[in-house]
């Protein structure tokens, strides 16, 4: 368990030092989910029903920005083998990098999602759907995403190999996460929706860092 | 048997684009891709009886 | 059972699975052949005008057997690339390999057919229907599948990745074929079902039975092709491939 405390730590820390990296996804979201807008028309009708929609696309880029960092400096200077080769289970380092992630590149983008679900006029109850949401959804997408970042570490071309291995497997996230939001305001209420959301997070809590482990090994080999 | 003429049945009630495109396509590619298979496994036993070549005319030299 | 487990093994290696691929070739490709053509007969010949859709249903003799196909590749994909990572041997990796583009051409005659079926019956050529949706998913699959294959240079590498990828597919697939059903159904409500054709004749079945068996013989002839040619591609510096081609 100090050895994943350790591992998030470190990998906060590195980031501190490279903010950069870091608000590059942040902004990506901020802008992306402004050129709707420009893009559709300002009726706020149409707005408000494509917001949950545009918010969770823009969430799953702005998460597969990120994604191939999340090994690839570790692996370039080396510190990667020595965690394979570390006592410690390389399991819960995995585990730690992931949280470190999604600490990093998921959680702001809770946080601003509800600023910018403003822009499309939601009302604050569906706000609170909508961070609620993503706060169960963003870690999933960090695990499943870990996942596509060890398997193309180190290949040919790999961001965007990453990006067609990783976004199939995002739809399901996708389609309950931004679905609860559309449920919540359609009155069907987003207990369903979010339960399920749930229930995929602890499957992928559960699967994912044991995959991305065995990825690791063979990139290693 | 429900056709009374060849140009019934090439006509499909109306429905020949998509009926005779479906069938047609599925045709089309199911023929290609033997072939494309059978052109790989060629391939490599060009490039495996060259080296082959390769190999005994090495020996020849050496041989003599 | 000392014995065949020995027997499994000796297939297990490429030198002797290339002469036994294609010795079965041909058996696969004479078994495609006369299920085709009576699948044929039955959809052409014996299968009745339908009801509702007239003679444009006639696209379910070809439109369900590559569906069909093109999830259950997947699966045995899924199956040697899994025995491959469990048992290490190298056979097994090889045929996830060539099983891939075969799947991702079944896909790909499924989302071609359904949309030309689709054309007549809905009016459009594309319709956002769970199954449409799920199958265009299972094409994307496939292609990830292939692409990381063919980015990864070391072949042993390839197989071991490719097999975690095609694993994680797997558990997916039953999620994502829900979560869309799902979605479809808060979204749309009642769509046309194409493949509930009202009143199923019995001949109809036989006939999606017949094609759907014409298919499976042939993907498997197809994929046996492919085998022998990574077989041999990946083992060409080894001295049973340079007596194998004469």
């Amino acid at each position: 368990m100090s050895a994943f405390l350790a591992t998030v730590r470190r990998d906060l820390l590195l980031a501190l030092r490279r903010k950069s990296e870091v608000l590059t996804a942040v902004f990506f979201f901020v802008i992306v989910t402004s050129l709707f807008p420009l893009g559709i028309g300002p009726e706020p009708v149409l707005l408000k029903k494509i917001a949950p929609g545009i918010l969770w696309v823009a969430a799953l880029l702005a998460t597969l920005l990120g994604l191939p960092r999340l090994f690839a400096a570790d692996h370039g200077d080396g510190t990667l083998e020595q965690m394979a080769l570390s006592p410690s289970p390389l399991g819960m380092l995995v585990a730690g990098k992931i949280l470190a992630h999604w600490l990093l590149c998921g959680l702001p983008l809770v946080l601003l999602a509800p600023v910018l679900g403003l822009q499309f006029d939601l009302d604050p109850s569906a706000l609170g759907i909508l961070t609620l949401a993503l706060l169960l959804g963003t870690p999933l997408l960090s695990l499943i995403g870990a996942i596509g970042a060890a398997l193309t570490l180190g290949v040919r071309g790999g961001g965007v190999l990453l990006a067609l291995l990783v976004l199939p497997l995002y739809i399901p996230a996708l389609i309950f996460g931004a679905g609860a939001v559309e449920a919540h305001i359609a009155g069907l209420g987003a207990g369903g929706h979010l339960s399920l959301l749930a229930a995929m997070l602890a499957l992928a809590v559960f699967f994912a860092p044991w995959a991305t482990t065995a990825a690791l090994r063979i990139a290693l080999e | 048997m429900q056709w009374n003429s060849v140009g019934e049945f090439f006509a499909m009630g109306g429905y020949a684009l998509y009926v005779w495109g479906s069938f047609g396509a599925c045709a089309v590619l199911m023929i290609a891709e033997p072939f494309l298979a059978r052109r790989r496994l060629s391939e490599v036993r060009k490039i495996l009886a060259r080296e082959r070549l390769a190999d005994e005319l090495d020996l020849q030299q050496k041989n003599q | 059972m000392r014995q065949s487990i020995v027997h499994w093994f000796k297939f297990a290696s490429p030198q002797s699975f290339y002469p036994l691929a294609g010795r079965m070739i041909p058996w696969f490709w004479a078994a495609a052949a006369i299920f085709g053509v009576a699948g044929l007969w039955i959809s052409f010949f014996v299968a009745p005008t339908d009801a509702q859709q007239g003679e444009g249903y006639r696209i379910i003799f070809v439109h369900v057997p590559a569906s069909w196909m093109s999830m259950f590749i997947y699966l045995v994909m899924a199956f040697w690339a899994g025995l491959g990572l469990a048992l290490n041997t190298r056979v097994s990796g090889m045929m996830a390999q060539a099983l891939a583009p075969t799947g991702a051409l079944m896909a790909a005659l499924s989302l071609l057919t359904g949309a030309l079926w689709g054309k007549p019956m809905w009016g459009a050529w594309w319709v956002w229907d769970a199954r449409l949706t799920s199958e265009l998913i299972l094409f994307f699959l496939y292609l990830g599948f292939m692409a990381l294959q063919a980015a990864i240079d070391d072949p042993r590498r390839a197989d071991k990745a490719g097999a975690i990828l095609a694993l994680v597919g797997v558990v997916n697939i039953p999620i994502i074929y829900f979560s869309v059903k799902w979605w479809n159904t808060l979204h749309q409500g009642s769509t046309i079902n194409l493949n509930k054709a009202p009143s199923m004749a019995q001949t109809m079945l036989w006939g999606m039975l017949l094609m759907a068996l014409a298919f499976w013989m042939y993907s498997i002839a197809v994929a046996l092709m492919r085998v022998r040619a990574i077989i041999l591609e990946r083992e060409r510096h080894t001295e049973w491939v340079k007596h194998a081609v004469e």
